[in-house]
């Protein structure tokens, strides 16, 4: 030990008097403690709320005559308010959601995809950090803006491009889904590429391959699941997306035949419809009936997006 | 030394999972005495201490059995279990200084247990940075972090903290991993001195630093007690076991 | 062998098509990115320039005149900000209470898995049936009819799951060593919670809140059924115009009507109102990414 080392010798005469914590203090930390418990299931409660408060509203409408199940699901002939006979067939308005939803995945999948690479690897430090700002906020943009400029800028641009008789139809809606879900593709697909360790990189590197090998032979084959998760999300978006569809879309009820066909989606009818439906009445619960099955579709979709992102991370 | 012993453990058994890490022990430590424990990693000595003070909780997969008794009350039955932390320090192989102030550092245990005069907690913080040979650089800055100071800073720092609350018993984790040699050579000698306050259960894996100041050693290999015994023994040229002969002069390790 | 012959250091022609390559797809991936970025910005150029005749201060303090076919925002302005308070003033504390119970006392059983799923869940609704929900809930069962409260509380449980997701994130930043280093001393776990583990996380909670501010303010659907009509009587200027049991004016609904359903409108109005809408929110959204740069460089470890 050397003379620099001082020690300080036990100063036992200042030992200061051993405390307690109040009661109260100990109560009311556990019964803040409940209320943290409680803030947690609140999650559980919300959800079964929304399929309860939902359902309730729609199932009376499946015991009533004159309403079919299959009809409903499989029929094309929406007649809500029709004198001589009723029909509640949403086919025509499920297929209006999976082809717009379908076209706008074709054009923002690869794009997305595209720039989720050029943000991982290709692009460093500050400009990508910017574009990942830029990419933050594209994602902010409101659907009802969104389904503004689908009405105003793309309809214009569409009739003067294609020379369709009106603007608003499946390819305008594709458009600006694609558009809106991009953001999400890009930031959940870049995680997934990140996600692959640097230790393959650096192995394909060392083998000689640019990086264009590196991305197409090593990094989306490992980088797959998380990709695919990256799409499914982004499908969920856009089969739950109401305004911009709505606004966008057009209001015809029918197969579509061509991208340039009207059309309307499942969350567009209900939004277009809701305000008219008298209260208690079968349409009014034929509508909420569509809004089960838009919970239970989006409901699949985001669990097995989530099992496969769970997948990922056990590995 | 008395004979008095401060903490009993019988028939020891832990697992993670389905995996047994501590195979059945049975051993005491007298009270203010330095009592080592060492081992090659992963022989079960961490989580020996951590089934001491009942952070073993914080793991999931962990089950333990037996009883270990710390003044005579077996710690899975005790009725507070902060208390019971409150009165063991642990300090950690790697230093954590606390995003806090230095002074709130060390004043977070006593202000948790419900302390909170400031001429009192002022008190406190000045005497365990003494003890913790810390006073005398940072006594000017007692607001800045203590996530700013030096490894050997932060890592007396944590023992400073571990005194705040008075503990009866101290344990110490290979505290000395992360610091430089003078550091530690300096609290070797804090705890020359600490332990007429305490008793000091020291795990390490530097057979000299055991040999230095340990009162009785114990060497713990795959979860079971090789041998324990006075440290003049162990380290000898004849201890009770080949095997401790060879884990100390470096054959294996 | 020189330098000048060794092919290690020498450009053969297989490495000059490798660079190639390379670069190749580096331009063809920047431009992926690209396509994105520059049409938009060309909208909101288009926006801006058909906007332009109506945007002007008094726009945003104006009410709306000749039936909603000329004047201001005021009204909606001021509504949309009532129903953005209001729901945060719900959905924050229990988002954040919420996430401390799953990063900090949620332990790996069955039950908590199904509350994970449930977050997620809530998190992929699509925003009509939150309108329904309101709708069912607190429109009719709840007797609160369409009002500021029901819409608000539309928007909240909206806004919770990623008030959730945003916290824990935040939460899960702060090293575990610092817990145990607390929980080492006899501190108990909300002790250790209040102590070190929110005051680090704050920035990114705030951040999280911040950032919803513009999700709310840009919901059209779970506020059409619950709350919002296209018209409202408000004085110029008034800032407290609503009260909870009032129905109330919002942006987003504004410019839904006026694009959808209003014949004769000065061109520019609509286009304005969007302008004003995208503009707060991306301002909203700008504020807190900076408040998070400024957050993460002020670190404490």
């Amino acid at each position: 030990m050397n003379a620099t080392t001082k020690i300080e010798p036990a100063t036992a005469g200042l030992r200061v008097p051993r405390s307690r914590r109040p009661a109260w203090a100990v109560f009311g930390e556990r019964a803040f403690e409940v209320l943290i418990h409680l803030c947690g299931f609140s999650a559980i409660i919300f959800v079964l709320g929304i399929f309860f408060f939902v359902s309730k509203e729609a199932f009376p409408v499946l015991g009533k005559a004159g309403f079919h199940l299959s009809q409903f699901l499989f029929s094309d002939q929406w007649y809500p308010t029709s004198e001589v006979q009723k029909r509640y067939g949403v086919l025509a308005m499920i297929a209006g959601t999976f082809s717009v939803t379908g076209l706008a995945m074709v054009i923002a999948v690869p794009f997305g995809l595209g720039a989720a690479i050029y943000l991982s690897e290709f692009c460093g430090g500050k400009r990508r950090e910017t574009l990942k700002i830029v990419i933050e906020l594209l994602a902010a943009i409101p659907s009802v803006v969104w389904g503004f400029i689908g009405l105003t800028v793309m309809s214009r641009l569409i009739v003067k491009f294609t020379g369709a008789p009106v603007g608003v139809n499946v390819l305008n809606g594709g458009l600006i889904l694609a558009l809106m879900s991009v953001p999400i593709i890009v930031s959940i697909g870049e995680d997934a590429l990140k996600a692959v360790p640097d230790s393959f990189r650096e192995a394909a590197i060392a083998l000689g391959a640019t990086r264009w090998q590196l991305v197409w032979r090593v990094l989306l084959p490992a980088a797959r699941n998380g990709l695919l998760a990256a799409v499914l999300l982004g499908v969920a978006r856009g089969v739950g997306e109401t305004m911009a569809v709505l606004m966008a879309t057009g209001h015809a009820v029918h197969i579509p035949h061509s991208i340039l066909d009207s059309v309307r989606t499942l969350t567009a009818n209900i939004a277009a419809e809701l305000g008219e439906a008298s209260a208690g009445s079968d349409h009014y619960r034929v509508l909420f009936l569509t809004g089960v099955l838009l919970f239970a579709l989006t409901f699949a979709v985001n669990l097995t997006a989530d099992l496969i992102i769970r997948g990922i991370r056990k590995k | 030394m008395t004979l008095d012993k401060q903490i009993e453990i019988r028939d020891l058994r832990l697992a993670y999972g389905h995996k047994e890490v501590i195979h059945g022990i049975s051993f005491d430590i007298l009270r203010h005495e330095i009592f080592a424990v060492i081992g090659p990693s992963q022989s079960g000595k961490t989580s020996l201490l951590r089934c001491i003070n009942r952070t073993i909780d914080f793991t999931p997969e962990s089950r333990v059995s037996g009883v270990i008794a710390v003044d005579g009350v077996d710690v899975r039955n005790t009725k507070d279990v902060f208390e019971l932390r409150r009165r063991i320090g642990m300090v950690a192989p790697l230093p954590v200084g606390l995003p806090l102030s230095i002074y709130d550092n060390v004043a977070f245990a006593p202000r948790c247990s419900g302390l909170k005069r400031k001429g009192d907690l002022d008190a406190m913080v000045e005497r365990c940075l003494r003890q913790a040979a810390l006073w005398d650089e940072v006594k000017d800055r007692l607001d800045s972090l203590g996530t700013k100071l030096s490894g050997g800073q932060q890592q007396r720092l944590t023992i400073a903290r571990a005194l705040s609350h008075q503990p009866d018993i101290l344990c110490l984790d290979e505290f000395s991993i992360a610091i430089d040699p003078v550091t530690t050579m300096r609290i070797e000698d804090v705890l020359k001195e600490l332990r007429r306050e305490m008793t000091i259960v020291l795990v390490t894996n530097l057979t000299q630093q055991a040999r230095r100041l340990a009162d009785r050693t114990l060497f713990l290999w795959n979860g079971e007690i090789i041998e324990l015994d006075r440290s003049e023994v162990i380290f000898s040229d004849k201890p009770g076991s080949s095997k401790t002969y060879d884990y100390v002069n470096g054959i294996f390790g | 062998m020189s330098a000048a012959t060794n092919p290690l250091f020498t450009e053969t022609p297989q490495a000059r098509r490798k660079l190639r390559q390379e670069a190749l797809a580096k331009w063809i991936f920047a431009s992926m990115a690209g396509l994105m970025i520059i049409p938009l910005l060309l909208i909101i150029g288009y926006l801006v320039q058909r906007a332009w005749p109506s945007l002007s201060p008094g726009f945003l303090f104006d009410v709306p005149t000749h039936g909603m076919r000329d004047g201001g925002v005021w009204p909606a302005f001021v509504g949309t900000i009532y129903l953005v308070l209001l729901s945060l003033a719900v959905s924050a504390p229990i988002g954040i209470l919420a996430a401390v119970y799953l990063n900090e006392y949620a332990r790996d059983n069955w039950f908590n898995r199904i509350i994970n799923l449930a977050v997620i869940n809530l998190a992929g609704v699509p925003s009509i049936v939150h309108a329904l929900f309101g709708l069912g809930a607190f429109v009719y069962a709840a007797r609160f009819g369409c009002s500021i409260i029901s819409a608000s509380l539309t928007l909240a449980i909206m806004t919770l799951p990623v008030i959730i997701a945003s916290t824990r994130e935040a939460l899960a930043s702060v090293p575990r060593s610092f817990r145990e280093a607390c929980w080492n001393v006899g501190a108990t776990r909300w002790q250790t919670i209040r102590a070190v583990v929110l005051p680090n996380a704050i920035s990114g909670i705030l951040t999280g809140i911040i950032l919803q501010v513009s999700r709310a303010a840009g919901e059209t659907a779970p506020i059409m059924f619950t709350g919002a009509v296209f018209f409202k009587a408000v004085h110029k200027g008034d800032l407290f115009p609503y009260a909870l049991h009032d129905q109330c004016m919002a942006l987003s609904m504004h410019l839904f009507t006026l694009a959808t359903q209003v014949p004769d409108v000065k061109e520019s109005i609509p286009f304005a109102t969007a302008v004003v809408l995208m503009g707060s929110v991306l301002l909203v959204n700008a504020a807190a990414i900076s408040l998070r740069a400024y957050l993460r460089a002020r670190k404490k470890w």
